[in-house]
């Protein structure tokens, strides 16, 4: 049973997100799964920045902000101090972005599965380096136009496909891998359960859409996130044992031109005819996903 | 009961670490701190040492792990060296931020490139400005002793933060020497049971490492350099402690050996002062009125205690086995600091021992014959001097 709104709420309103902000619905829904008796690491990222001006904190549990690149490794470094002290009911759960977990702190976050520590790390992934104004990350998908790798006449934005991290979890033979997104807040709260299950490291990395980084109107943000899943961009399933266990099938297909059109990101696509057929690729990686999986 | 027995410095600090009982360790191997973190595996695997030992990715990730434990109010220690303390320094500078306590081992080794991998103090040098508390030994005994005050020291309310202990690679860490062990009783009596006031507990939410704006950064700063001035004070108040109980000669900030008043004072740090206590003999019994300081604790510097002892010399030489690029010996720029507005003495930088180039006795006579000659013909030496370079490479 999720605990209703007024029973647990352990993401206390009054923080600095953006109007919008598909992070902090995420992990509002996440406190709800862990409950109280949590330990939260969150290294540097939009979450640190809007939840922790000093002197106010909307955490009403543990929390602890060390660095940009050692989420992984400190929660590790906490787990171990609870397991000496006998605390091992105590879970410790990371919360970071993807510029935290796909790129800077991915040596520690591989050093975390291989050491088997029993923490589910959670990433939020909004698709770039967004706490900094929009940077291009290994995250950021396809033709997706950021301040560092922009849209211009000799460019389409990100040249290179989303770096496949689940795929990469699922290497290090840990426990569980789930996506997520908080656009099925259910479907996330009982994904982050499942993970507080496991005997060692899970993975679950959550598509939270970003109006300030993505060009949409702040009250769209779970409509795009449906979008999302609907095209096949953002998949979501589970994966145990290195097996596919589970996907959630996509309710009613939708063309990628819908999901692309409805953000700035990557209205460069929509301005000339070279643009409209670059659009074609995004669809063939949605269709992949879609094949690979058994979306339908 | 006195208990000597030989040991190899890793193993002098492999014990002193054991009974500190330290909860988390956790460590990358890098020589020349390998023995140390592989003796303290092997306890752990033996059943000798209840401690959870986390094999890390990287020294970063080490420095994060017990940076973890310390925040989740667990005892925690770890060692590196050269490039591994490079790769820690970010935590570092964090741990001392968070005011989380930590002992660390900085087994000096020099900075790549080029790669080597002897002993100078390039790599601990480089972390003055952390926040970290910095003892250099000059022997395995020290190594001993300093390693149990270290976790007193940097667990102290008043001070709340990493201690770093820096022996010298391969000479302290590898030679064997005569060590007087404590035993455990006394150990426990000096250091008890680590119990933070703020940790990481669900019972009591805590949020740490928050982000701070230009209203509250000068004070959050502030306060750890009032934590450092404290520390002063609070590490003679720990010595004279671990002394009472122990029986052992407790931590100091700076030792002096020689006449009280000598004309040429020379200062160093680490095994490098061994040679130079020598040479001090050597010179005395030739009528050259020399003495040294030693200065144990680097961070926070001890400039009033040097300046006491400077007040009436001629000339200070400083020996530094490292250099701040673009400008001098790290040492010699704070002996300077303390000693400045003074009409004497005057203040020399020598550069010596980098990357395990021997220091003889016969260079430290003749930095001070040349400290004396420039002091005779009122030469100014501006800068550092590096002794001894072979002309013909540069």
């Amino acid at each position: 049973m999720i605990p209703k709104t007024e029973e647990q709420e352990l993401f206390a309103p009054g923080h600095r997100a953006c109007p919008g902000c598909g992070e902090a619905i995420a992990t509002r829904w996440i406190l709800k799964a862990t409950g109280t008796n949590v330990i939260v690491v969150s290294p540097t990222g939009c979450l640190e920045t809007f939840t922790s001006p000093y002197m106010f904190s909307p955490w009403r549990v543990p929390w602890i902000h060390p660095l940009f690149e050692n989420g992984a490794a400190v929660a590790s470094g906490i787990e171990a101090a609870l397991r000496y002290k006998g605390r091992s009911d105590i879970r410790v759960v990371v919360i970071g972005g993807d510029g935290a977990t796909f790129d800077i702190g991915m040596g520690a976050l591989s050093g975390m599965f291989e050491r088997g520590h029993p923490v589910p790390y959670i990433c939020y992934d909004n698709e770039a380096y967004m706490n900094t104004g929009i940077q291009r990350c290994s995250s950021t998908p396809l033709l997706a136009s950021t301040t560092t790798q922009p849209s211009g006449r000799r460019s389409w934005g990100k040249d290179r496909p989303k770096k496949n991290m689940p795929a990469i979890a699922m290497a290090h033979d840990i426990d569980y891998v789930a996506t997520a997104s908080v656009s099925y807040p259910k479907d996330l709260y009982n994904k982050v359960k499942k993970g507080l299950t496991m005997e060692g490291p899970s993975y679950i990395q959550v598509h939270t859409p970003c109006c300030t980084g993505w060009g949409f109107p702040p009250e769209k943000t779970v409509e795009i996130g449906r979008l999302a899943v609907n095209t096949g961009l953002a998949p979501l399933f589970e994966m145990e044992g290195g097996e596919l266990t589970s996907v959630h099938k996509i309710e009613k297909k939708a063309p990628v031109d819908e999901y692309l059109m409805a953000q700035g990101r990557f209205k460069h696509l929509f301005q000339s005819e070279e643009g409209r057929k670059e659009v074609a690729k995004v669809q063939r990686v949605a269709e992949l996903n879609i094949e690979r999986l058994g979306l339908l | 009961m006195k208990k000597m027995e030989i040991l190899e410095g890793s193993m002098a600090v492999t014990l002193a670490v054991k009974a500190c009982k330290p909860g988390v360790i956790s460590a990358y191997p890098i020589s020349p701190n390998t023995h140390i973190v592989g003796a303290l595996a092997k306890m752990v695997a033996d059943g000798e040492l209840d401690s959870q030992y986390v094999l890390s990715d990287s020294e970063f990730s080490a420095a994060s792990i017990v940076y973890g434990a310390s925040a989740a109010g667990v005892r925690s220690y770890t060692a590196s060296s050269s490039q591994g303390l490079l790769l820690m320094t970010e935590v570092i500078y964090n741990a001392a931020g968070t005011r989380l306590p930590m002992v660390l081992t900085g087994t000096n080794r020099s900075i790549s490139a080029p790669i080597s991998i002897q002993v100078d103090h390039q790599d601990t040098l480089s972390l003055r400005d952390s926040g970290l508390i910095q003892f250099y030994v000059e022997s395995a005994q020290e190594a001993y002793d300093m390693h149990i005050q270290a976790f007193r020291i940097a667990e102290d309310p008043d001070i709340l933060l990493p201690v770093m202990i820096c022996m010298d690679g391969w000479v302290l860490t590898h030679s064997y020497e005569p060590v007087e062990l404590i035993n455990q009783k006394a150990i426990d009596t000096f250091l008890p049971p680590y119990r933070p006031r703020h940790y990481l507990d669900p019972e009591h939410p805590l949020t740490f490492g928050s982000y701070a704006e230009d209203n509250v950064m000068m004070e959050l700063k502030y306060m750890i350099q009032a934590a450092m001035d404290r520390a002063k004070g609070k590490i003679g108040d720990i010595s004279s402690d671990f002394h009472r109980i122990t029986g052992h000669a407790g931590a100091g900030l700076i030792e002096t050996y020689g006449p009280e008043k000598a004309d040429i004072i020379l200062v160093g740090m680490g095994s490098l002062v061994g040679t130079m206590r020598e040479a001090v003999d050597t010179m005395r019994a030739d009528g050259i009125s020399v003495g040294l300081i030693k200065v144990c604790c680097y961070r926070p510097f001890p400039g009033e205690a040097i300046l006491g002892c400077c007040r009436n010399a001629e000339a200070v030489a400083v020996l530094d086995r490292g250099s701040s690029m673009g400008s001098e010996g790290p040492l010699s720029l704070d002996v300077k600091a303390a000693l400045c507005n003074l009409e004497r003495p005057h203040i020399f930088s020598f550069i010596t021992g980098l990357g395990g180039r021997e220091i003889t006795t016969e260079t430290i006579q003749k930095i001070t014959e040349e400290t004396m000659e420039a002091v005779k013909s009122r030469r100014i030496l501006r800068g550092s001097q590096w002794v001894d370079l072979n002309r013909s490479i540069l």
